[in-house]
């Protein structure tokens, strides 16, 4: 019995075989399909998720070793119907193309304004690096991370 | 300009697919049928034909029938929720959100009332639908907006009948009808009943409005889809979970078209997890482009994902490689340098003046060019759920392609028995055009009798590609006394298909390539080697390669002429040789227009010049290149500016875009596309698959470096919003940029690039 604690509620599945990724637990299993697969190898961050609040390839990290710790997804980012700032500043700036990789690039975007709440150009693209867009939609990730970020300034 | 023919053979070999030798007959006039919905309200279906002009083309003697074209549905429910109808796959280009906006346009609907939902596929009621060749806004727009107005029509008579007023007294608004004399309004919901008992409107009496009218073309709309998509929602082929669902893989021999002679079953069967293994002898091959076999292989079925994942790691194929490929790309480039050296190919495509005489004399400019084949690299890897049920089979697919004659002849059933889901498409690029994984899903769903998703891993998504295709081009240019081009000779060195001995897709040149009728003296001729490897359309086929050779190559002649990169793109097209060349990049289905048109090209070259601040001062180390390219119907001119260190890493500081697609329908989404196709030709600068033995080299992120954030830059996107009619964006900003990069490396280094990826000259995108 695998017993994980996702997006704050206590699950536990039964008959996965101990070596298999989070990816696949939270996928096939929880159900939950936000988290995507794109190489298998942590180097598209597809899969990106938070464990502890901290971004983690899903795909390269066995559910098995994050039994009991905290695992935070896509599903996991809004608050009910209310959207965070990143979120928001995602539609407003019409972010997204094809939108399989937006999941991963808004959880690692999460995390680097937790982080650091008014990163540079410089920190944005050096943080962002291991997120992968094949439509090219960096130009839009940077501006609504951006603008995410000066709407948090003055908040806690 | 024209590598888009490659387009247009792949354009009717894939309608041919649909319509096979039941092409329906087209009604010159286009039709609305009307019906009441089930909530009561108003559910219009347009189906309206082509442009008159287009099927008047299509005689005796002429192009084969045009495919019947339907439009899409509106439904108004009486509590004012308008629903509008996206027929064609979303697969990141934006057109489930433009075709909802050209569609609330004619409506005068209010955008906060309406909802954008996919079509399923239904070719009896929407015909063919499929997302490529930038295509769908220019194929769906007189449709769309026809639909639009006659739903609106029949609102407007609806109240008309209601006041007792005349029709000609009534505007609309916001999903509303007016009556100013009387200060009467009747929102559309109010109305859909009545409007629905109406009998529909002739499509000629529809008045469109006038394109200053517009409230929403041309605006700024979010994706229709983006609320789910931040949110993590199920919207992909990928996130489709049903009752008793298998999960499978389809292990393929690495150099293509080998078989599987035996495996370990009996180890892989008693892995945790596998609940069957077996042999897959595979499909023959369809001899459409489009229409792709089961390749053989071992099949894995398992309870969930990483059950076959894991035990596929565990798998040891024995292969016959008698019938596998023996493809390798050294020996090809040695080959095709050897062939280069002929300044006239094995078959003349296209030939005007006497370009030998015209090269004896006077200044000349050679250069030989190579490009590598590249992978499609589409984030969301191949799979397909499918459910055989014996009758009948449903499937949910991100393809840009849903045909479902290709599925059902795999299982043994007839289109009619079988139910695709489109679904949002996690990146196209060309590569699912094919329908090769939703292929091998419908036979393995059958071969174990129950529903099963396949899942492809990067892996085979790289080896088992449609690559787009390598070349090699021999250019050979003349100039005259006054250093204008006169004379121009390509020789393409491109690849045949093994099989079936016709060029591969997207190789070789068209005789109606740029600058044919702008010099007097021109010929364009090929060599082809015979290639196994498969490769298919790829973002812009054709073009995006060939503008690459052309616009650098011109890059050359202009400084070998001393003149000015601009002034002399200038004066090239400004010999206006191929005003009125009518037909040149005519696609079946397509809204007639012309081809190349020298002033839309002069304007969007104008236009970037000016924006980008050509023959201003720059920041030290920086320099600007220009390229112009025409696919797609787009008009694109792009300049890089560019600076490179003394590592020879090049950092693209901006690009500045102007693109005329005609009117713009989704300004951001425009936009969008613009961006990311500069984002992408960039990250191609520096990609290649190479193949020996007939297997890819490269099959993962690791050897194969997908751009990243760090080297994306400042893109600026402008549109000369001509009154052409309006045409897709997917693809045409793509090819200008690569050469537009190419020729600020020259202005800032001197060291021309003639060979893709970069890494071969030793240079590198920072």
């Amino acid at each position: 019995m695998l017993k994980l604690n996702v997006n704050g509620q206590d699950r536990e599945i039964d008959g996965v075989a101990d070596d298999t990724p989070l990816l696949w637990v939270l996928r096939d299993e929880l159900k939950l399909v936000g988290t995507k697969f794109g190489c298998g190898i942590a180097q598209c961050g597809a899969c990106t998720v938070h464990l502890n609040g901290q971004p983690i390839r899903s795909c390269q990290m066995p559910a098995s070793a994050v039994a009991g710790q905290k695992i935070t997804t896509v599903e996991g980012l809004a608050k009910g119907e209310q959207l965070t700032a990143l979120q928001q500043a995602w539609i407003e700036h019409d972010v997204a193309q094809c939108g399989y990789c937006q999941a991963g690039q808004l959880m690692s975007a999460t995390a680097l304004l937790a982080k650091n709440p008014n990163p540079t150009e410089a920190q944005i693209n050096e943080f962002m690096a291991g997120n992968i867009c094949r439509c090219g939609t960096y130009v839009r990730i940077k501006k609504a991370i951006k603008a995410a970020a000066a709407a948090g300034k003055g908040k806690a | 300009m024209n590598a888009d023919m490659n387009l247009d053979t792949l354009v009717r070999d894939l309608v041919a697919g649909f319509e096979g030798e039941k092409a329906v007959a087209v009604s010159r006039r286009g039709f609305l049928k009307v019906g009441a919905g089930a909530a009561g309200g108003l559910v219009l279906a347009l189906s309206a034909g082509l442009p008159s002009d287009a099927q008047a083309q299509a005689g005796p003697g002429g192009p084969p029938p045009i495919p019947f074209v339907p439009g899409a549905y509106v439904r108004i429910a009486t509590d004012g929720k308008i629903t509008l109808i996206s027929k064609n796959p979303e697969i990141g280009q934006g057109i489930k959100t433009a075709f909802g906006v050209i569609l609330a346009e004619e409506l005068d609907a209010k955008w906060s009332d309406v909802t954008i939902v996919q079509a399923d596929v239904n070719p009896a009621v929407y015909g063919t639908q499929f997302a490529g060749g930038s295509m769908s806004i220019p194929m769906a727009w007189d449709s769309l907006r026809n639909a639009g107005a006659g739903a609106r029509a029949m609102l407007v008579a609806a109240a008309a009948k209601q006041w007792g007023v005349p029709e000609s007294e009534l505007t609309t608004s916001d999903s509303t009808v007016i009556h100013a004399a009387s200060g009467k309004k009747a929102s559309y919901g109010s109305l859909a009943t009545a409007a629905a008992a109406l009998p529909p409107p002739d499509v000629k009496s529809l008045k469109l409005k006038a394109r200053k009218d517009y409230k929403l073309i041309g605006k700024r709309f979010t994706g229709a889809d983006n609320d789910k998509l931040v949110q993590g929602k199920p919207l992909f082929a990928l996130d489709v979970q049903i009752p008793g669902m298998k999960y499978a893989i389809l292990e393929k021999c690495p150099s293509i078209g080998g078989k599987a002679k035996s495996f370990n079953v009996d180890e892989i069967k008693k892995l945790p997890g596998v609940l069957d293994a077996f042999i897959v002898e595979g499909t023959t091959p369809s001899k459409n482009v489009m229409q792709t076999a089961v390749l053989p292989g071992v099949a894995i079925i398992g309870k969930n994902t990483w059950a076959v994942f894991s035990a596929r790691q565990k798998l040891k194929v024995e292969w016959d490689h008698s019938t596998a490929s023996k493809d390798s790309w050294t020996d090809y480039v040695k080959q095709a340098k050897a062939l280069s050296t002929k300044v006239q190919g094995d078959a003349v495509v296209k030939a005007t003046g006497d370009v030998d005489k015209a090269l004896a004399g006077g200044k000349t400019v050679e250069a030989f060019y190579q490009f590598a084949f590249v992978s499609h690299a589409q984030l969301e890897p191949q799979n397909t759920v499918a459910w055989y049920k014996g009758d009948s089979i449903e499937l949910w697919a991100p393809t840009q392609l849903p045909n479902q004659a290709i599925v059902g002849g795999v299982v043994g059933l007839a289109a009619d028995k079988v139910k695709l889901n489109q679904m949002r498409v996690g990146g196209g690029f060309g590569r699912r055009l094919l329908n090769d994984f939703v292929c091998e899903a419908a036979y393995l769903s059958k071969a174990i009798n129950g529903p099963v998703k396949l899942v492809w891993t990067r892996e085979d998504d790289m080896r088992h590609d449609s690559y787009r295709v390598g070349g090699f081009m021999a250019y050979k240019a003349g100039l005259d006394a006054q250093g204008k081009l006169a004379a121009f000779n390509a020789h393409m060195i491109g690849f045949k298909d093994t099989a079936s001995g016709g060029t591969s897709t997207a190789s070789g040149i068209s005789a109606n390539e740029f600058p044919v009728t702008y010099v007097n003296d021109y010929r364009a001729s090929q060599s082809l080697m015979p290639l196994s490897m498969p490769v298919g359309p790829w973002r812009a086929p054709g073009s995006n390669t060939m503008a690459w050779v052309q616009q650098s190559f011109l890059g050359e002649v202009a400084a070998a002429a001393k003149k000015d990169h601009v002034e002399f793109l200038l004066e090239l097209f400004g010999r206006k040789a191929g005003k009125g060349q009518d037909g040149a990049d005519q696609m079946p289905g397509m809204p007639r227009q012309a081809g190349l048109n020298p002033d839309r090209a002069i304007g969007v070259i104008k236009m970037a010049a000016e924006k980008a601040g050509w023959g201003k001062p720059l920041p030290k180390g920086h320099a600007l290149g220009l390229a112009f390219y025409f696919s797609h119907q787009g008009h694109v001119a792009e300049i890089a500016e560019v600076s490179v260190d003394k590592d020879k890493k090049v950092t693209v500081h901006k690009m500045t875009v102007a693109a005329d697609v005609g009117p713009v329908v989704n300004l951001s989404g425009a936009e969008n596309q613009c961006q990311g196709c500069v984002v992408d030709a960039i990250g191609t600068m520096g990609l290649e698959i190479t193949m020996e033995n007939g297997a890819a080299q490269q099959t993962n992120f690791d050897k194969y470096p997908l751009p990243r954030m760090p080297v994306s830059p400042e893109v600026n996107v402008h549109f000369v919003q001509s009154d052409f009619s309006p045409t897709g964006l997917g693809e045409p900003a793509f090819p200008p940029a690569v050469p537009a990069i190419c020729n600020a490396i020259y202005a800032a280094t001197g060291h021309r690039i003639r060979t893709l990826p970069i890494t071969k000259e030793g240079f590198k995108i920072a």
